[in-house]
C-alpha cells in the first residue's frame, strides 16, 4: 500500500495543461478550499526549450496529494497569479530566480536567496524605501549578536515603532539542489540530514519516503512507528529550544536554563537510541539501522516521564509569570486572516489559527492508527507561538508514551537492493517540527535523479515574521524572530 | 511571579551541570573511531566507496576527521569490522593534519598553546560566525554554553560583538555570498586574534566541498589553531578542545 505522504506518478501520466489551464486548475483548486503545499520548476524535457515547467501540488483532506504540471503552448507566457493569490509569491519568485521565467504582474519580485546568476549581488538588495523626514533605517547583520546563522534584516522605522521589516537572505546558500542532483543515490542522505541540520529527521524521512515510493519499497508498520517516534522526539527538542530562547530573549532565566536542559535530556536520548543527538543516520530508504528494544523501550519510557513531570513545573511559572505575559502577549501579532493570505504552514500557522498540520490532515505512517491531536492557537502573536510549542510538546510526549506500548521488539535490518523505477517523479511530505517539508525527485529514462528539489517551510513563513514586526517596537524583534525560529539554510539551500 | 512556583522550579532543576567535562560518559555517542589493524579483505574497497566524503584513504589506511559525517556507513558495508566507533568525544586537533586516524592510532594530544595561555590566561571571549552552517554545529555551540556543559566555568564565553572577541570560532563550509562578512567580522576583531573551525563543514568543506558556490579562501589566509571534527561535534568535543589548547590541566574550574 502506497504511503499518504508520497505520491508517485510515471511522468507520462502525470496530469499536464497548458500554462492557461494550469492557472485556471490552480484558481479552481483554490476556490475549492485546498490547500497549496508547493509551485516549483524542473527543467523541461525538451532540453531545446528553457522554459521550465511548472508543478503545483495542493492537499485535499479526503484525496490527499494533488500533483498536476504547467508547460509552456507555443509562444505562450506564464502569467503571475500572486496578485491574486498571495500564497504563491515566494515561489513564484524562486522559480523566476532559478529559470529566469519573466513572472509579469507579480509586485514583489525580488531575489529569494541570491543563486545562480544572482550569486556575489548581495550587495544590490533592491530594498523597499521608506521617505519622510524622521524616517531611518536600521540595518541588522548578516551576522548576529548570538550563535545562529546568517541573514540581512533592514528596518524602516518612523520612531522606535517599525514601519516595513525586509528580510535579505541568501547568505547561507551552498548550492544543496544542485549537489542533490548529481550525488549517487547511496551518498545522498547525509547531504539531506545537513541541509537544514536541525531538521534532519524530517529531511530524512521525506527523501526515505520519496525514494522507497520510486523504487516500490515499504517498510512494516514498527518501523512506521520508530520514524515517527524520531521526528516527535526531534518536535519537543526544537520546541524545547525555542522555548528556552524565548526565554532568554525576555531575560527570563528559570524558562532559559530548565527549557535548556531539558533538550539535553531529549536530545541525549535520541543519542542512545541512534549515536547522534540530531537523529542524524537514524533512518534510511528501506532500512531499520539500529535495534529497537526492551531496554530502549524502557528508557524512552523513562526518559520522557521525567520529561513529562519537570516541564509541567516549568510551564507553570512560564504561563504564570506576568512578566512573561507582559513581553509575549498581543506582540508581533500575524492575525489568522493575514496568515491565510500570505500562507503561513506549520507551528507559526498554527498559532495564527491555521488547521495546517499534514500529520494530521495526511495521516500518514503511524499517524494513522493513532491521530496526533491538531493543535492550535488563535491569536498569532510571540505568546500564541510559545503556547503551541508547550502544547505541541505535551501532546507528543504523550502521543510517544501510547506508541510505545505497541511498538514490539526489533532488530536492524539490511536495506534490499532496489533501483528506482525510471521516467517517474515523486513528491513526498513530512510535518517537520516547524512546518511541511517537501522532496521531490524526478528520474530520467535510465532512472537516474534528473531533478530533485527540496522545500522548507521557512520559505513560506520568512514573509509571516516581516509582517507581524509592522507597527511593533524595534526592540520587541528579537523575541518575534525567535518566536517563528525559522531556518536561513532551509531558505538558502 | 509566585515564590513557591519558582522554588519548585529550582528544586526539580537540581544539579545539571556535568562535573567534569575531561571525564564525563556520553552513553550511546557515535564518536572518535578506532581503526584495528587486522589487514582488509583482498581487493575490498567496500568503505572508501560508500563514503560520502571521501574521508577514507585504504592505502595506509586512514580516517580523516576533518571530512567524516559519522554517517556510520564504512562500519556497516566491512566485512572485517575494520573501523569501530566509539564514545570518545576527542575529537580536536591543532593540526589538520592531526585529523587522521591510522591503524591502531587515534588523534594525538591537543597540543597547549603557549601563545594563548600568556596572551589570554584563563580567560577566552569568541565570536561564532556561522558561514553556510546547517544549525547543526551552531546548536552544539550553543549547547557548549548551557547549564549542562557550562564553558563559563573554565572562563569561555561567546561574545556578542567581534571587538570583544579573542577569537573566532567558524562553523559552516564557508558560502560565497558570506565569504565577504565573514573577513569582515575577522578584521573587525583585535589582534592578536585566532581561529577555531567547528564540524566537517568548516574544517573540509564537508558534504559540499565539491559545490561550486563556496568561497574558502578565508582558511587559506587564516589557518586555524584549533580543528573540532564532528557533524556536529558534540559540546563535548568542543569544549574540552578548547581547554586543551588554554593549557588546562584538568577539568577543574
Amino acid at each position: 500500500m502506497s504511503h499518504p505522504n508520497v505520491l508517485l506518478q510515471p511522468l507520462s501520466e502525470l496530469e499536464t495543461l497548458d500554462f492557461g489551464g494550469f492557472a485556471q486548475r490552480i484558481e479552481d483548486h483554490f476556490a475549492n478550499g485546498r490547500r497549496l503545499l508547493s509551485l516549483f520548476g524542473s527543467p523541461s524535457s525538451d532540453p531545446a526549450d528553457s522554459t521550465p515547467e511548472l508543478h503545483a501540488v495542493f492537499v485535499d483532506r479526503e484525496q490527499g496529494l494533488i500533483h498536476f504540471r504547467g508547460r509552456r503552448q507555443g509562444t505562450q507566457h506564464y502569467l503571475s497569479l500572486t496578485s491574486e493569490f498571495p500564497v504563491l509569491h515566494c515561489f513564484e519568485r524562486e522559480i523566476h530566480e532559478q529559470y529566469g521565467l519573466a513572472m509579469p504582474g507579480h509586485p514583489w519580485l525580488k531575489p529569494i536567496r541570491f543563486e545562480g546568476t544572482n550569486l556575489k549581488r548581495m550587495n544590490d538588495y533592491p530594498f523597499y524605501k521608506l521617505k519622510g523626514k524622521e524616517v531611518h533605517e536600521v540595518g541588522v547583520g548578516p551576522i548576529h549578536a548570538g550563535v545562529i546563522e546568517p541573514g540581512h534584516f533592514r528596518f524602516m522605522c518612523y520612531g522606535e515603532t517599525v514601519q516595513h521589516l525586509e528580510i535579505h537572505l541568501g547568505y547561507q546558500h551552498r548550492g544543496a539542489e544542485a549537489l542533490l542532483r548529481k550525488t549517487a543515490p547511496r551518498k545522498l542522505p547525509p547531504l539531506i540530514e545537513s541541509i537544514a541540520g536541525d531538521t534532519a529527521v524530517g529531511y530524512a524521512l521525506a527523501h526515505c519516503r520519496a525514494w522507497e515510493a520510486l523504487c516500490g519499497l515499504s517498510v512494516p508498520p514498527e518501523v512506521e512507528a520508530i520514524r515517527c517516534l524520531g521526528l516527535e522526539l526531534e518536535r519537543v527538542a526544537m520546541h524545547l529550544v525555542g522555548l528556552s530562547g524565548l526565554a532568554t530573549d525576555i531575560a527570563f532565566l528559570p524558562g532559559s536554563s530548565t527549557y535548556g536542559r531539558l533538550r539535553t535530556s531529549v536530545i541525549n536520548l535520541s543519542m542512545r537510541l541512534c549515536g547522534s543527538r540530531f537523529g542524524r543516520s537514524w533512518f534510511r530508504p528501506g532500512e531499520l539501522r539500529f535495534p529497537f528494544n526492551q531496554s530502549h523501550k524502557v528508557d524512552v519510557r523513562k526518559t520522557v516521564q521525567q520529561v513529562q513531570t519537570d516541564i509541567a513545573i516549568i510551564n507553570n511559572l512560564f504561563q504564570k509569570s506576568k512578566t512573561v505575559q507582559h513581553r509575549l502577549c498581543t506582540t508581533g501579532t500575524v492575525p489568522t486572516p493575514l496568515a491565510q493570505e500570505i500562507g503561513l504552514v506549520g507551528m507559526a500557522g498554527r498559532a495564527s489559527g491555521l488547521p495546517c498540520d499534514l500529520r494530521n490532515e495526511l495521516r500518514g505512517g503511524a499517524y494513522a492508527q493513532r491521530p496526533i491531536p491538531l493543535v492550535i492557537e488563535s491569536t498569532g502573536d510571540c505568546w500564541a507561538r510559545g503556547l503551541i510549542r508547550i502544547h505541541e510538546i505535551d501532546t507528543s510526549l504523550n502521543w510517544i508514551m501510547q506508541l510505545l506500548d505497541t511498538i514490539p521488539e526489533v532488530e536492524a535490518e539490511p536495506p534490499p537492493k532496489a533501483e528506482p523505477r525510471p521516467n517517474c517523479v515523486a513528491v513526498s511530505f513530512e510535518e517537520g517540527w516547524r512546518g511541511e517539508v517537501m522532496h521531490s525527485i524526478q528520474t530520467d529514462a535510465s532512472g537516474n535523479i534528473a531533478h530533485y528539489k527540496v522545500q522548507d517551510p521557512s520559505l513560506r513563513n520568512w514573509f509571516g515574521l516581516a509582517q507581524s514586526v509592522k507597527n511593533n517596537a524595534i526592540y520587541d524583534f528579537p523575541i518575534c524572530n525567535k518566536s517563528f525560529d525559522l531556518s536561513y539554510c532551509g531558505n538558502d539551500l | 511571579m509566585n515564590l513557591l512556583d519558582a522554588l519548585k522550579v529550582r528544586d526539580s532543576q537540581g544539579k545539571q551541570f556535568v562535573p567534569d567535562v575531561r571525564a564525563a560518559n556520553p552513553i550511546g555517542f557515535r564518536g572518535l573511531p578506532v581503526i584495528n589493524d587486522a589487514p582488509c579483505q583482498q581487493g575490498c574497497t567496500e568503505c572508501s566507496d560508500c563514503c560520502p566524503t571521501t574521508a577514507i584513504q585504504l592505502q595506509n589506511f586512514s580516517l580523516d576527521l576533518g571530512r567524516c559525517v559519522w554517517c556510520d556507513e564504512c562500519v556497516r558495508v566491512c566485512p572485517k569490522d575494520k573501523i569501530t566507533f566509539t564514545a570518545g568525544y576527542r575529537t580536536a586537533s591543532c593540526t589538520r593534519d592531526g585529523l587522521l586516524v591510522h591503524e591502531g592510532r587515534g588523534l594525538g594530544p591537543v597540543e597547549a598553546s603557549e601563545a594563548i595561555r600568556k596572551i589570554f590566561g584563563r580567560s577566552l571571549k569568541l565570536r561564532s560566525v556561522s558561514a553556510g552552517g546547517c544549525n547543526g554545529c551552531e546548536l552544539e555551540i550553543n549547547a557548549m554554553a548551557n547549564v549542562n556543559f557550562d564553558c563559563g566555568r573554565y572562563g569561555i564565553d561567546i561574545v556578542a560583538s567581534p571587538r570583544h572577541a579573542d577569537g573566532l570560532i567558524l562553523s559552516g563550509p564557508i558560502s560565497a555570498n558570506m565569504a565577504e562578512a565573514l573577513e569582515l567580522c575577522y578584521e573587525g576583531m583585535p589582534d592578536p586574534k585566532f581561529v577555531i573551525a567547528v564540524g566537517a563543514c568548516a574544517i573540509s568543506g564537508g558534504v559540499f566541498e565539491h559545490s561550486p558556490v563556496l568561497d574558502r579562501a578565508f582558511l587559506g589566509r587564516f589557518e586555524p589553531d584549533l580543528y573540532v571534527a564532528g557533524c556536529p561535534p558534540h559540546p563535548l568535543s568542543i569544549v574540552n578542545g578548547i581547554l586543551d589548547l588554554m593549557g588546562h590541566a584538568d577539568g577543574s574550574w
